[in-house]
Order: structure tokens, then sequence, then C-alpha cells
């Protein structure tokens, strides 16, 4: 009969992940690298988000962009088309992206070659608010379709974030979609969330959203 | 949401435990699970079961999970009360100002082993 032992762990099963995410933020701290990560329900436009953001920021800054999808590399594609570096990180089936796999992504970016680093999340609003990625800050897209309830049924996820975009605000006279109301759920969960209400097809609230990010990258720089 | 992704995540850092203190086999996983986590108990046991089988360590294993009720504070009138039954709003002074005291955990409590 071989021995039985019983091992505490007491240990959340985060832990792990969250250690390495602190590492990689101590790392890109010192290296002078921003890492946004940004998440959102498929089709909320996060790509042309991006697309639209890297357009203003481009001059100024050193962008890559890590796309993370199940699988395909379309979206890689079209911010390869933007003229900045973008990799495609596959998650092999997996319905997010942990600290591990984004510091490899960052490596395939080269730490000294960016100041703004993009982690594409892969689009969910439940999996990726549970892994910690590393990032400078956590950034999410809603969009007008999607409705102005999503802060009531996904909270860790606006608990997370630093910003939040509204996008798709163009569409707004179609959709019974409370902006006032959703400001208040999205406050209430998170008192410190920046809300930007944008339409990145239009072009419109795009400049006050890029300002703060340019101020944010600046400031973890300094 | 996520089952398969945390099952392997439990699995790498028991193999690591299991490493540091020259386990061979492990017969039993504890979890604990807060009532409002985002995970589904009856999917965690399907999705470890199939992993189990992969690694040679997990073989013989069984996974036990303990649920943690979920209990929610209230800032304005000190009350506490059950989170799944009223959400967010406090059922005795009808405050917003309320906060999760306990109920999103997610932690490897202990292990059997050999």
């Amino acid at each position: 009969m071989k021995e039985v032992r019983i091992l505490e762990i007491k240990e959340s099963v985060f832990a792990d992940n969250d250690r390495q995410a602190d590492q990689l933020r101590d790392m890109l701290k010192e290296k002078g690298v921003f890492l946004m990560n940004l998440m959102s329900s498929p089709g909320s436009g996060k790509t042309t988000t991006l697309t639209g953001t890297i357009a203003a920021l481009k001059d100024s800054l050193r962008i890559g962009v890590m796309e993370a999808d199940i699988d395909s590399d379309v979206d890689a594609k079209t911010i390869a088309q933007t003229g900045v570096k973008a990799i495609q990180l596959h998650t092999g089936g997996m319905c997010h992206l942990d600290a591990e796999m984004t510091r490899q992504g960052i490596e395939g970016l080269g730490v000294e070659e960016v100041d703004l680093a993009i982690l594409e999340n892969v689009g969910n609003l439940v999996c990726p608010a549970e892994f910690d990625t590393g990032a400078s800050k956590n950034v999410m897209i809603l969009s007008v379709p999607e409705g102005h309830d999503k802060p009531l049924k996904y909270p860790l996820m606006f608990e997370i974030c630093d910003a939040v975009l509204i996008n798709k605000i163009d569409v707004l006279p179609y959709f019974d979609f409370d902006m006032e109301l959703v400001e208040k759920y999205i406050h209430q969960r998170n008192p410190k969330a920046e809300i930007f209400p944008i339409s990145a097809k239009t072009g419109e609230g795009m400049e006050a959203w890029t300002t703060w990010l340019e101020k944010q990258v600046a400031d973890w720089k300094s | 949401m996520h089952e398969l992704g945390v099952t392997f995540h439990i699995m790498d850092h028991l193999e690591k435990v299991a490493k540091e203190n020259e386990v061979t086999q492990i017969r039993k996983v504890t979890l604990e699970l807060g009532e409002v986590s985002t995970v589904i108990e009856s999917y965690l046991q399907n999705c470890w079961t199939w992993a189990a089988k992969k690694r040679p360590l997990f073989h013989e294993s069984e996974l036990v999970v303990e649920t943690l009720p979920a209990i929610t504070y209230c800032e304005d009138c000190k009350e506490t009360y059950p989170t799944v039954k009223h959400g967010k709003i406090c059922p005795y002074c009808g405050s917003e100002h309320t906060y999760l005291l306990q109920g999103n955990e997610f932690n490897i409590k202990e292990i059997e082993v050999e």
C-alpha cells in the first residue's frame, strides 16, 4: 500500500497566470512598451477601430499588433495593410489569451521595436476578463447594436476595463440604445472607467479616444 | 465558459506542485468554486475527465468541487444578503452601493496524492 498524503494548495486557479502577467508588465514597463489589451464581442468593430487608431497614431508611435483568433489570419492581413507590424496568434481553440501566450506574442513583435503593442483579444466578453494578460491598460468596445444592458450581463469585463469605447454611434437613430443609461451602468461597475462614444466608420469621436491613448502611452514611458 | 482552459491551467500548476513534492499519482483534487464565478461545475467535470486521460499524473484522479455561496455587502445599511437572489441592489434599503464579499472564488484547496 502506497502512502497517501494531502497537500494543501489554497491558491486561486488564476494565481499562476497573475504572477506571469505581473512579470510581463514589469518587463514592459522597464522596456518602455505600452501594452493595450483590446476586448469585445465578435463583430463590435475591433479591427475597424484599430485601423482608425493606427492611422491617427502611427506617425508619433511605433505600433505593433497581435491578433488573437481561434483560427484564420483575416484580421492580421487587414491590420498589416495599415503598414504596422501585425502578427497572428492562434489560441488553438481556447477562448482567451493568457499571460504566457501574450509574452510569446510580444517576443514575436520585438520589445525593442514598438512603443505601443496592441493585443486584439478573442471576441468574447467572459473569458478574457478572467485572465490578466500583463497589459498596461484594458480597453473594451461595446457597439450600439449589442444594446445598453451589456454592463449588467458581463459585469467583470466592465470592472476590469480602464476605457470603454461605445462604437457604431452612427447607427444610434435605428436602435433603442440609451447612452445615458449605459454610462450609468458602466460607472456602477467601475466608477473610474473612461467612456468614449465613437464611430470607427465615420471617424466621429476618434480624436478624443486616440488623444487619451497617446497620453496613456506617454505616462507609461515616463 | 472556459472550463477546458482552466482545466489545463489547474493541471499545469499541479504538475509543478507534484514535481516539487515527489508525487507519482494525484488521487483527488478539491476545488472551491464560488456560486457566481463564471465556471459551470458539470462542464468542468466533463473537461476534467477528458483531460485526465491524456496526462499520466491524473489518470486515477477524482475531481471534487465545493461550492462557496455568494454574499453581497451593502455599504449604506451594512447588511449582507445572498447575491444570487437579490443581485446588485440591496433588498433591505434599495442601495446600489454594494459589493461582493465572497462568491467569485476559484481556488485549488488541496490534493490527495501518492
